[in-house]
C-alpha cells in the first residue's frame, strides 16, 4: 500500500512540475500586463510542434530544440504583443482574453488542418531513455529530468523576479506601471519582453512534454483549463503561488487517480471552488 | 379559347400525375445521403473528412445517379456530442430531404440519431461506432451497423492473446459507454477462453497522462494490460506504457486500434501489437486498388471506418436500384436480402438486428525493419470467419425472432 502510494505521489509530482512550469508563464503575464493569456495552451502546443518540425524537417535534435524553440515562440509572442495585444492595453481585461482565445483557436485550427488530430510522435532523446527501478515504482529517466528541469526553471524565474533589479522593475510595473514609466523605465518594452518570456516558458514546457505526450494540435487545450485553475487557486499573478499550487495540485490529482479515478478530472476544480469560497484572492494572492 | 384552356389544364394535370408517380419511386427526386461525423475532434483522423471523401467516391462510382435521379452527398460535424448529432439529423430529415445518414462515429451520437431516424422512417448506416447495444437492446428496424463492433474486436484480439498464453488481464478503460462496452465484451471472451481478470481502472475520457493508471496496471502483476479505449487515449497510453517500461514484463492488447493510430504512433512504438480490423488497405488487389484511389484524394490510406462508409453506401445504392424505390422499408428489406461482395467484405450479410456480419482480420503491427514502403504497417495473421467474429443475434433486440 505504502509502495503504491509513493509511486502515485511521485507521478503526481511529475505532473505537478508541468503545471508549475505552465502556470508560471501565465502568472507572470497576468501580473504585469493584466492579460488573461488564453493563448498559453496554444503556445505550449506550438513549442512541441516547432520541436517536432525541427527534428523532422531540419534534423535539429532535442537539446538544440530546448534552446531554440523558446526563442522562436518567444519572438512570435513579442511580435503578437507589439502588433495586436498592445492596442487593447487599458481596456477591460475581457478584450485581451477574447483576442488571445481567438489566437489560440486560429493556431489550433491551422495545425489541425496541416497535421490532423492524431498528431505525431516525438522520440525520447537517447541520453534520457530507459529508467531506474526505485523499488516501489519504475521511474523513467526522462520523467526525472522533467522534474529536475522544471524545478530549476521555476526557481530561477522566482529568483530573477524577487531578487534582481529587473525583477524589481517587473514587480513595480505590476503595482503601478504609469508611475514606473514616470521614473524613466521603458514600460512598453518591458511589456513586450514579459509577454515574449511567458510565451517562451510555455514553448519550453511544450518541448519538455513532446517526448511524453503525443504532439497534437489540441494538446494545449486539454491542459490549459487545469493550468488556469492553478493560477486562480495560487492567486492571480502570484509567482510563488503558481509554483507551489502547481506542485500541490499535481499531488492531489495523483492521489485522486489512485483513490477514485473517475473524479480525477474534476478534483482540481473542486479545490478551486473551495479556495475561492474561503479565500477569494487565492492562496497566495492579495486582494486588489 | 376555352377549349385550349381546357387542354392546357388537362396537360398540366397529367404532368402533375407523372411527377407524382416518379416521386413515389424516389422521394423529392433526389437520393440524399448525409455524412454525420466528427470533422475536427478526437475521431476526425479515423473517420471525419476521410469518411466524406469515401462517400463522395461511392456516389461517383455509382455513376452519380440511381434510378435516374441524382445522388447528393452532404456532410456535417457532430462534434461527438449526442444532442448536436440528433439536432442535425432532425433538421436534415425535416427540412433537407436527407434519406440516409452515414458514419456516426462515436456510439453516443449513433444511439441518439437512431431513434430519430426510425421515427421518421429514414435509414442510418453506421460505420464509426462500436457499441454492441446498437444491434442489441437499442436496435431499430432502419439501422445497419456495418463495419465492426466491440464484440468483434474483443473476440479477435482477446481470444488470440489468451490462446498465446496471456491468461491474466488488467483493463485500462475509457470511462464512457464505448469503453465499458469494450471491456465487458472482452471480459466475456477472456473468461470463456480460460483467462482471468485481475482488475481494472476507469480513466476519465479524454486523458492525456496515463502514468497513474499504468502504475496500477504494473502493480496488478497481470500478464496483459487491455486498453479499452480509442483514438488519442490509445495513442497516449501505448506511448507512455513504453516509457514506463511496462512492455518489458507485461504485454499490451490494444482492443480498438485504427490504422491512423499506428501511423501517428510510429512502428517503433507500436510494433508487435495484435489488433483486430475489418479492413486493411494492403490485404489484396481489390483493397489496394480502391485504397490507392482514396490515397490520391486524402493523402492518407483509409481506415476501416472510411472504407466501411464507401462499402455501405454502394450497398445502399444497389438496394435502392434493386427495390426500384428509395422507400426506407423496401430498401432495408433489399439490403438484408442481398449479400455484400466487394473489396471490403466477402459474402457479408445484414441480419434482422441490423448488424452486418462479415469476416474480420487479426493483424500484427510490423517492426520498422519489416516495413518496406509507406503505410506498410500490418501483417495479417489470420482471417476470422464471420460466425466467430460476431455474436449470434442478441435476443434483447425486439427485431430478433425468439
Amino acid at each position: 500500500m505504502i509502495q503504491v502510494l509513493s509511486g502515485q505521489l511521485l507521478v503526481g509530482l511529475i505532473n505537478g512540475s508541468f503545471y508549475a512550469l505552465l502556470s508560471l508563464g501565465l502568472a507572470i503575464i497576468f501580473g504585469l500586463l493584466n492579460v488573461v493569456n488564453f493563448a498559453h495552451g496554444a503556445q505550449y502546443m506550438l513549442g512541441a510542434f516547432v520541436a517536432w518540425m525541427g527534428l523532422h524537417y531540419l534534423g535539429v535534435g532535442y537539446w538544440w530544440a530546448l534552446i531554440l524553440t523558446p526563442l522562436v515562440v518567444g519572438l512570435l509572442g513579442v511580435v503578437f504583443e507589439r502588433l495586436c495585444l498592445r492596442r487593447l492595453h487599458g481596456l477591460d481585461p475581457l478584450y485581451g482574453l477574447l483576442l488571445t482565445f481567438g489566437l489560440a483557436l486560429v493556431l489550433e485550427g491551422l495545425f489541425q488542418n496541416a497535421f490532423g488530430i492524431s498528431g505525431n510522435s516525438y522520440p525520447v532523446p537517447e541520453a534520457l531513455q530507459g529508467g531506474t527501478n526505485l523499488g516501489f515504482m519504475y521511474l523513467p529517466r526522462y520523467r526525472a529530468w522533467v522534474v529536475l528541469v522544471s524545478m530549476t526553471v521555476c526557481f530561477t524565474s522566482w529568483f530573477v523576479i524577487e531578487k534582481t533589479r529587473l525583477g524589481a522593475y517587473l514587480r513595480a510595473g505590476t503595482e503601478n506601471s504609469a508611475l514606473l514609466q514616470a521614473f524613466g523605465v521603458n514600460v512598453p518594452l518591458m511589456f513586450s519582453i514579459t509577454y515574449g518570456f511567458g510565451a517562451a516558458l510555455a514553448a519550453f514546457a511544450g518541448v519538455m512534454a513532446a517526448p511524453i505526450y503525443q504532439v497534437t494540435p489540441l494538446m494545449g487545450s486539454s491542459v490549459i483549463m487545469v493550468v488556469f485553475a492553478v493560477v486562480v487557486i495560487g492567486g492571480m499573478g502570484s509567482i510563488v503561488g503558481s509554483i507551489v499550487t502547481g506542485l500541490g495540485l499535481g499531488l492531489v490529482e495523483g492521489l485522486t487517480k489512485f483513490l477514485y479515478p473517475p473524479a480525477s478530472d474534476v478534483v482540481v476544480f473542486v479545490v478551486m471552488a473551495l479556495v475561492l469560497l474561503l479565500r477569494p484572492a487565492g492562496l497566495f494572492g492579495r486582494p486588489r | 379559347m376555352a377549349r385550349i384552356n381546357r387542354i392546357l389544364a388537362l396537360t398540366a394535370a397529367l404532368a402533375v400525375c407523372v411527377a407524382g408517380s416518379a416521386a413515389a419511386q424516389i422521394s423529392d427526386g433526389v437520393v440524399k445521403v448525409g455524412v454525420l461525423t466528427d470533422m475536427t475532434g478526437a475521431y476526425s483522423d479515423l473517420a471525419g473528412p476521410g469518411s466524406v471523401i469515401a462517400a463522395q467516391m461511392a456516389a461517383e462510382d455509382f455513376g452519380g445517379k440511381v434510378l435516374g435521379k441524382p445522388i447528393v452527398i452532404v456532410s456535417a460535424d457532430h462534434q461527438n456530442k449526442a444532442d448536436i448529432a440528433s439536432g442535425i439529423a432532425r433538421k436534415w430529415f425535416d427540412e433537407q430531404q436527407v434519406d440516409a445518414i452515414a458514419d456516426l462515429v462515436s456510439s453516443s451520437t449513433a444511439l441518439a440519431v437512431m431513434p430519430v431516424a426510425a421515427e421518421k422512417k429514414r435509414i442510418t448506416l453506421l460505420s464509426g461506432p462500436g457499441s454492441t447495444p446498437i444491434a442489441g437492446e437499442k436496435c431499430t428496424s432502419y439501422n445497419v451497423h456495418y463495419t465492426y463492433n466491440t464484440y468483434a474486436m474483443a473476440a479477435g484480439t482477446g481470444r488470440t492473446v489468451v490462446q498465446h498464453g496471456g491468461k491474466t488481464w488488467f483493463f485500462i478503460t475509457a470511462d464512457y459507454v464505448f469503453g465499458k462496452s469494450l471491456e465487458a465484451d472482452t471480459t466475456k471472451v477472456v473468461l470463456a477462453a480460460g483467462g482471468k481478470i485481475l482488475g481494472g481502472v476507469k480513466a476519465p475520457f479524454p486523458t492525456t497522462d496515463f502514468s497513474s493508471y499504468l502504475l496500477q496496471a504494473q502493480g496488478s502483476g497481470a500478464q496483459i494490460v487491455g486498453l479499452a479505449n480509442a483514438g488519442a487515449d490509445t495513442i497516449n497510453s501505448i506511448k507512455q506504457a513504453n516509457e514506463f517500461g511496462l512492455t518489458k514484463k507485461q504485454n499490451l492488447a490494444g482492443l480498438l486500434v485504427f490504422l491512423s493510430d499506428v501511423h501517428s504512433l510510429g512502428l517503433a512504438t507500436a510494433k508487435g501489437m495484435y489488433l483486430t480490423t475489418a479492413f486493411y488497405w494492403d490485404r489484396d488487389d481489390a483493397s489496394r486498388k480502391w485504397s490507392k484511389r482514396f490515397f490520391e484524394r486524402q493523402k492518407k490510406m483509409p481506415t476501416m471506418v472510411q472504407a466501411g462508409v464507401y462499402s455501405e453506401l454502394m450497398h445502399y445504392f444497389e438496394a435502392i436500384k434493386a427495390a426500384g424505390t428509395d422507400d426506407a422499408d423496401k430498401v432495408m428489406a433489399k439490403m438484408r436480402e442481398l449479400p455484400v461482395n466487394d473489396f471490403f467484405a466477402k459474402n457479408g450479410r445484414i441480419g434482422a438486428d441490423g448488424l452486418h456480419r462479415h469476416d474480420m482480420y487479426l493483424a500484427q503491427v510490423k517492426s520498422p525493419e519489416e516495413s518496406k514502403y509507406p503505410w506498410d504497417y500490418y501483417k495479417i495473421i489470420k482471417t476470422i470467419p464471420a460466425v466467430d467474429a460476431f455474436e449470434p443475434p442478441d435476443p434483447a433486440c425486439p427485431l430478433v425472432k425468439k
